[in-house]
Parts: C-alpha cells; structure tokens; sequence
C-alpha cells in the first residue's frame, strides 16, 4: 500500500467520480410487440431511462400515454422514449385499443 | 334516417347470420382463407369510399389505418396460400360478403359531411363485431392447418382493435 499523499488523493478522486458516475447511468428497458401485445405488459423503471418499444409486427402502432406522450412505432421497427416525469401511466395502441401497457416511472 | 341505416344493419345482420349459419357446415381452409381474403379487401373498399368523401381528420385517419393494417395481413394471408399451396375457393359465404358491401357502398355514397361519417364509423363497428363473430365461432374453429388459424387468430385480435377505435372514433363523432 502506497503511502504517497499525491497517489491517496488521485485514487481518491477517481473512486469517487465513479461513485458518482453510477446513479446517473441511464438504463435501456425494451419492450417487445408480437401478435398485437406488449411485452411484458408491465414495465417497471426510472425517470431518465428510456424505453424502447421493438415493433415485430408487419402493422403500425403506437405507445400512448392518454393525455401524454405518444411514441409512433412503425412495421417492424423500433421506437424509444426517455422518461421525463415520475408516475404510474397507462398507455395503449391508438390504432389498436385493445393492446394495453403499463408504465411505473420511479423518481 | 335513423331508422332507415338500423333497418339495413338488421338486414345485413340476418343475411350474413343465415350465410355463416349455412356456411357451418364446416367450411375448408380454401374456403376459409378466401372468406378472410374478401373480409379484409371490403374493408380496405369501404375505407377507401371514405377517404374519398369524408373531411373529418379523425374518420380519414381511421379510414387510412383501416387501408394500411388489412392490405398488410392480406398480404401475409396470400404469403400463407401460396406457401401452403391452397388455392382460396369462393363459396356462399364470401358472395353474401360482398352483395352486403355492395349494397351499403350505395346507400353510403347518397350521405354527405356529419352523416356519412357518423354511418361510415357505426357500420365499421357492425361490420368488425360480425367478422369477430364469425372467426371466432367459425372461422377459426374450422381451420385445419395450423399456421392458417394462427393467422386468422392474430387477425381477431386485430378486428377487435379496429372495432374498439371505431368505437371510440364514434364517440368522438357524437
């Protein structure tokens, strides 16, 4: 163990600046549509992270917070939101109301 | 007016329910695939009837989903026949189909503005209610191959879809 204050204080700042570094990672949570459902139908994740919705379907759809936030996914693509507010959100297809989602956004 | 539009959904209703009831008599996957073709191409005609003559953002909207989602699985659907090498066979069932398309295409085409959308979106949710009912006490039932009913299940959960926004274009409409 290396008793050089210079070395102490540089490994010092480096730990802590990855401390740091650690919360404020933002996380990717896919949700995956197949046969016009959600899946999983519930997600669970913090304001920051994003989603990302991959369309398998050949048809158009959307995510649509009622009120809110609506993310277009078309055929066989993806689409993504970050998360901006805290909540518990429901979110539907507004092409295809029958296919349901929820959404918790932790702070 | 009223009257005049329930009086051709009871029609239409009772045509098509004696023509399933008939088509009962099991129908076989030619038969099946060719009824969901012409299911699917009347609706993507009644759309286009729409888009043609409505100005309202929310029915043309619906109308151009209705386009984009049924030409999609009537692609997949003749994918599937070609696949599976079954020629789709027209029956009595896709004739009653298309006679009731027919005769409502007319008596939508004498509607204009408010009234030609509110009857355009009530006969969108008719219609999608009778297709679901008969892909799910006939159609899918019936399917012999198993990638056939695999299609035509995915598209009832599709129909119901477009019942449910119809359902809500219409209240939208109110």
């Amino acid at each position: 163990m290396s008793a050089n204050p210079a070395r102490r204080a540089f490994l010092a700042l480096f730990l802590g600046a990855a401390a740091i570094a650690v919360p404020a990672q933002a996380e990717t949570v896919q949700v995956t549509i197949d046969r016009l459902a959600y899946a999983p139908a519930e997600i669970e994740a913090k304001v920051g992270d994003e989603i990302e919705w991959i369309n398998r379907d050949a048809l158009v759809h959307t995510a649509t917070v009622q009120g809110g936030a609506e993310v277009l996914l078309p055929a066989k693509k993806s689409g993504r939101l970050v998360l901006q507010e805290p909540g518990s959100f429901d979110y539907i297809c507004r092409y295809h109301p029958n296919m349901k989602g929820h959404l918790i956004v932790r702070p | 007016m009223t009257i005049r539009l329930a009086t051709a959904a009871a029609a239409i209703a009772l045509l098509l329910g004696s023509n399933w009831a008939l088509a009962a008599d099991k129908p076989t996957d030619q038969q099946i695939a060719h009824i969901a073709y012409t299911a699917g191409v009347i609706d993507v005609e009644a759309a286009k009837q729409a888009i043609a003559t409505s100005k309202n953002k929310t029915v043309v909207e619906f109308a151009e989903s209705m386009v984009r989602d049924h030409e999609s699985v009537n692609k997949q659907a003749l994918d599937l026949v070609k696949k599976l090498n079954v020629a789709p066979e027209d029956n009595d069932t896709s004739k009653a189909l298309s006679q009731a398309a027919e005769t409502k295409r007319e008596e939508l085409a004498k509607l204009t503005g408010a009234d030609f959308d509110r009857a355009y979106v009530e006969n969108e949710i008719a219609y999608h209610k009778q297709v679901n009912g008969a892909l799910e006490t006939l159609l899918i039932p019936s399917a012999q191959n198993a990638e056939l009913k695999s299609l035509l299940e995915t598209g009832l959960k599709l129909f119901q879809g477009h019942q449910q926004h119809a359902e809500h274009v219409a209240t939208e409409l109110k």
